[in-house]
Parts: C-alpha cells; sequence; structure tokens
C-alpha cells in the first residue's frame, strides 16, 4: 500500500452544553421571544424584590406596638401581631395559664406522627405508643385528673385542635374507607347497597352541612338526658365524610388491579379476607398513595371549618385573637400569613412524605 | 379400576342466559392420568378446567374431586382448592412480593406452616423448576419463562394431587416455550394427575395418556394420542388438526 497516513484535521471542540453558562444560553436566551420574556421578568424581579423585602423584613415591625405598626402600614410588614397574638392563634381559648399543657401535648402528638413515618419503627409497639400518647394528650388537654384543672372541650382551640382533628379523623377514615371500597365491590347486595348509598349521600352534600348536622341536629335525636361531647360529634363528622372521598379512591385502585390476582388467590385457597390482606388491597393502595394523601392533606385543611360549629381552632382561633382587638384588627393579613405557613409546612411534610411512600413502594417494578 | 379422581357427569353451563358454553361433559380422569385438552378457541376447554377448582361454577350436572362433591359449599370450595394447582397463562404471579414470598404465602397463611419449613419447601420446589438463584427478585424483574416455572414450582408449594394447566405457553416467546414444557414433562414423570389445556401437540404425543378435542362446548373426540394422531375419527378433529399440524 502506498498510501500514506493523513490524520482528520483537527476541529474545534463542541459548544459546551452542560454547567451555568450553557444552562443559562439555551433555556433563558434560546431565541428572541425568551430573551425578551427574560429581560422583563429579571426587571419585574429587580423592581418587585426590594419591595418585598422590605415589605418582608427590612421595614418591618417586629415589635408588639400598635403605633410603630401603623406607621409602617403599607410599607412593612406587622410582625407585631404574631409576637402580640401568638399564644391565643395557636392555643385559641384555652386557659392562659395553663398553656403549657396543650403545648406539651402537641409536641407529644407530633413526635407520635413523626415517629409512625420511619420505617423502622413499624413494630406492634408502635400501637401501645399511639395508645399512650394518645391518653396523654386528652388527660392534658383535658385535665380533671391528676390535680390538673378541668378544661372543657369547647375552650380548646388552636393547633391542637387542628393536629389532632386530622390525625383522628385520618386515623379512623382511613380503614373505614377501605372497608366500604371492598364492600361496594361486594357480591352482596345488602352491604353493596349500603356501600353505595353511604357513598353517594355523603358526597352529595358539603362538608360544612355534614358538621352542621353533626353539632346541632344529632342532640334533636338522642334520648334526653345523653349528650355526646360536641368534639367527638364533630370528629365523627369529619371522619365520616372523609370515608366516602377517600372509599372511592381506594376502590379506582381496586378496579385496577387485574383479575387473574383474585384467581390465582382463589386457587391457592386463601380465603376472601386473605387474599384482600396480602394480595389485591397491598397492590391497589401502592397504586393510589398519591390521591390517598392528597385526601390526607385536604382533611388536615378541612379542619379548619369547624369553626362553624364554634370550635376554634387554628385559622378560628387567628380570627378569634384579631376579630376582638380593634387594635390589632387591621393586621390580619400578616396573621393570615402566619397561620398559611404552619399549615403549609405540615401539608408540605406530608406530600413529601407521599413521595417516599411510592418511591418504597416501587421497588417491586422497578428493575 | 379403582375410583376416579375427578368425575363430570353431565355437566353444563352457561354464561349469561343464552351462551352454553359446556354441553353433557361427561369425563372421568383416573389417579395419576395425564390428558391434554385441546380445541379452536371459545371450544370451552379453559372454562372446563377451571370449574375443577371452581373459578367457574357449573349449573347443571354433578362434578366431583377427590371425593368431594362441588356445590356452592365453601368448605368443600377450600379444601378442593388445596388438592388442585394450577397454571395460568398470564402467570398471575404476586407482583409485589418476592418470588419466595410468592411460593411460601399459601402454605403458611392456609397450611398455617411455621416459615422455616415453608421456605424450605419453597426452594425446594424451585429447584424442582431450575431457578432457585431467582429466590429473591421480584417477579417483574423475570423473563416469561422464568415466570411461568415460578409459577408451577408457586403451585407445587401446597402438594396437589392434580396439577391443571390454562394454556400454559401461550404467552411465551418461542424460545421460552422449550424450557417450561420440559419441566412440566418431568412433572408428569412423577405421578401427578395432569390436566393440560395447550396447542402443543409435541407435548402431548410425548406425555399425555389421553388426548381429548373440544368444540362448541362439547367433547368431540377422546383417545389416546397416537391414535388421536394418526387416527381421527371426526371431521372437525381432522380440520383441527390439519390447521394446527399443517405448516
Amino acid at each position: 500500500m502506498a498510501d500514506t497516513f493523513t490524520p482528520i484535521a483537527p476541529r474545534s471542540a463542541p459548544i459546551k452544553t452542560e454547567g451555568f453558562v450553557p444552562w443559562v444560553r439555551a433555556n433563558l436566551f434560546g431565541d428572541v421571544r425568551s430573551s425578551v420574556v427574560t429581560v422583563v421578568m429579571i426587571g419585574l424581579l429587580v423592581y418587585w424584590l426590594p419591595v418585598l423585602m422590605n415589605w418582608l423584613f427590612f421595614k418591618a415591625v417586629f415589635a408588639p406596638n400598635t403605633d410603630a405598626c401603623q406607621a409602617a402600614r403599607g410599607v412593612g410588614a406587622c410582625w407585631g401581631v404574631i409576637t402580640e397574638k401568638y399564644r391565643l392563634i395557636i392555643f385559641g381559648r384555652y386557659p392562659f395559664g395553663e398553656q403549657w399543657r396543650p403545648e406539651l401535648a402537641t409536641i407529644a402528638l407530633v413526635g407520635l406522627l413523626v415517629a409512625s413515618c420511619v420505617r423502622a419503627f413499624w413494630k406492634p409497639w408502635l400501637l401501645l405508643l399511639w395508645a399512650a400518647v394518645l391518653a396523654l394528650f386528652f388527660t392534658l388537654m383535658g385535665g380533671g385528673i391528676l390535680g390538673l384543672e378541668p378544661v372543657p372541650t369547647d375552650r380548646w382551640g388552636g393547633l391542637p385542635l387542628t393536629i389532632m382533628l386530622a390525625t383522628l379523623s385520618i386515623v379512623f377514615a382511613f380503614p373505614i374507607s377501605v372497608l366500604v371500597a371492598l364492600g361496594r365491590r361486594s357480591k352482596l347486595p345488602a352491604i353493596k347497597t349500603f356501600c353505595v348509598i353511604y357513598v353517594e349521600l355523603i358526597r352529595g352534600v358539603p362538608l360544612i352541612s355534614v358538621l352542621f348536622m353533626a353539632s346541632f341536629m344529632f342532640p334533636l335525636f338522642m334520648p334526653p338526658g345523653i349528650s355526646i361531647d360536641v368534639l367527638v360529634r364533630v370528629l365523627v363528622g369529619i371522619t365520616l365524610f372523609a370515608a366516602a372521598y377517600m372509599a372511592e379512591i381506594v376502590r379506582g385502585g381496586l378496579q385496577a388491579i387485574p383479575k387473574g390476582q383474585q384467581e390465582a388467590a382463589d386457587t391457592l385457597g386463601l380465603s376472601y379476607w386473605q387474599a384482600q390482606r396480602k394480595i389485591i388491597l397491598p397492590q391497589a393502595l401502592a397504586l393510589v398513595v398519591p390521591g390517598i394523601m392528597n385526601n390526607f392533606i385536604s382533611i388536615f385543611k378541612d379542619t379548619s371549618l369547624v369553626t362553624i360549629v364554634s370550635l376554634y381552632e387554628l385559622t378560628g382561633a387567628m380570627g378569634l385573637a384579631l376579630n376582638s382587638d380593634a387594635d390589632w384588627r387591621p393586621f390580619k393579613i400578616e396573621a393570615y400569613l402566619f397561620i398559611a405557613a404552619i399549615y403549609f409546612a405540615f401539608c408540605f411534610a406530608m406530600s413529601r412524605y407521599s413521595l417516599w411512600i411510592e418511591k418504597r413502594l416501587n421497588r417491586s417494578t422497578t428493575r | 379400576m379403582t375410583e376416579p379422581i375427578i368425575t363430570f357427569d353431565k355437566v353444563n353451563k352457561w354464561y349469561g342466559n343464552n351462551f352454553h358454553v359446556l354441553r353433557d361433559i361427561d369425563l372421568s380422569v383416573a389417579k395419576g392420568e395425564r390428558i391434554v385438552i385441546c380445541g379452536p378457541s371459545g371450544s370451552g376447554k379453559s372454562t372446563l378446567i377451571r370449574c375443577i377448582n371452581r373459578l367457574e361454577e357449573h349449573q347443571q350436572g354433578t362434578l366431583k374431586v377427590d371425593g368431594v362433591e362441588l356445590t356452592d359449599d365453601v368448605k368443600a370450595i377450600e379444601q378442593i382448592r388445596k388438592e388442585v394447582g394450577m397454571v395460568f397463562q398470564q402467570f398471575n404471579l404476586f407482583p409485589h412480593l418476592t418470588v419466595l414470598e410468592n411460593l411460601t404465602l399459601a402454605p403458611m397463611w392456609v397450611s398455617k406452616m411455621p416459615r422455616k419449613e415453608a421456605e424450605e419447601r419453597a426452594m425446594l420446589n424451585l429447584k424442582r423448576v431450575r431457578i432457585a438463584e431467582q429466590a429473591e427478585k421480584y417477579p417483574l424483574q423475570l423473563s416469561g419463562g422464568q415466570q411461568q416455572r415460578v409459577a408451577i414450582a408457586r403451585a407445587l408449594c401446597l402438594t396437589p394431587k392434580i396439577m391443571l394447566f390454562d394454556e400454559p405457553t401461550s404467552a411465551l416467546d418461542p424460545e421460552m416455550i422449550k424450557e417450561v414444557l420440559d419441566v412440566m414433562t418431568e412433572l408428569a414423570n412423577q405421578g401427578i394427575t395432569m390436566i393440560c389445556v395447550t396447542h402443543e401437540m409435541g407435548f402431548a404425543k410425548a406425555v399425555a395418556d389421553r388426548v381429548i378435542f373440544m368444540d362448541q362446548g362439547q367433547i368431540v373426540e377422546q383417545n389416546s394420542p397416537h391414535e388421536f394422531f394418526s387416527n381421527p375419527k371426526s371431521d372437525r378433529t381432522k380440520d383441527f388438526l390439519s390447521k394446527i399440524l399443517g405448516h
């Protein structure tokens, strides 16, 4: 061969596609239109950000001083309203001197919820812990024993009430919803009809009217002399309401499981309940984690409706704290932002946890 | 001859009001017998074997399995299901459980066997289908042929007297059919009663004691494989055989 080896002429390196500058070039200044939008957005940001920062922090009033707050109106937030009223917002009408009790009770309950989220703690003793913490919660809140001054439930309020209502209604509503979903697919006509009627009736009315009925109408049907605490009635109302919605989500999951799974379980001689527990429900519930968590978050926020029946949970307590005080009433926006931040913290934690659950459950289908 | 392990006596079944899917089925299966059922689709062959473990219920006639008549009696059905293993066309493994858990589930929950014993038995049956090294994997991480072998092992874990196969190779890639048929052939040689709906005529020739041909809900013809293939009696059978053996 006479050919001599001639290397290909060198070329310049390709344009970098990773890193900060290429990312900006590709995503923010890709063409004329996106360049214009980027410039406008940056302009708006430059204009608004200082205003926002000033309002939130630099010109905000943190001291509980109404005169200073009035002076700063329009340019600075009045966080003084939180400094002044935070105990009323968080604990509602609970007797001021006894507020260490709801504080401790709330910490215990939140601690329990966090512990329940940890996979390593999913052991039988967790159930005992639940019983113990709930007993502690109600003892601390209600008092009347161990030398604690009794506090009737209509004085309970604020964050402890919100968390307790949400926790208990979720804990009760979830198993009910599973049973109702199974019942709606049952071959037994009585059970099926009952479940259909329950779901359709509850879904057909707003939560407010359920709470109203639970609070005011239900006692009319009770024999005289017997009264059930309003807190319990409201809790039952929220639970039944949430369970009806969740039942339909669970049923969606059940429908998605191929018929062959039930047949395989039957063939192996598993009883109905064994098949549901070991085969059908684990798969069906794994499919509907996003929908279920959606509902949990919704329940957490829906507890704010119990104000309608004079239970002052977080939102209600905030209204109570400010409406009665003409000096602070103008600063409701700041108070709303404060409770919004509390709601967001809980709801965001719940949605992150649901993502983790989904990932865990999907292990078997990822190679 | 000993008492047959399965007897169909004038069994009839309808889907809805007008689809007569099983018509006057008379069939008795001896202990240890290996039967292959074939026929065109919609001929009722799957329905026939699904009646044996009551995944389908018949409406007329009597069906006895291992001395127990199948009725609405739930206890009898549970009893029968322990004696009858079944393998499906679509495997129907439980995707959220590992292979090992798929196998130990029924022994532990139905037969109340201790975990350790159930796992030992599971590993033994996984070895039988030559897939023991996959015990810790999830079903969807396996190939179709491997999944079907796991399904066979799962059925064997209850030590059934009868094994039903409902088109076990129809959902498999051609290369994987052989590994499943090999396992089934081995099983057949171990004396278990087997009823197999399949179009694998090679398997039927090699293994079956009897081949049954069904069409439109009826048993048209039954014979030894040799007679069945070399000397089919009815025109319908001849037509069917020419179609599936013709290429």
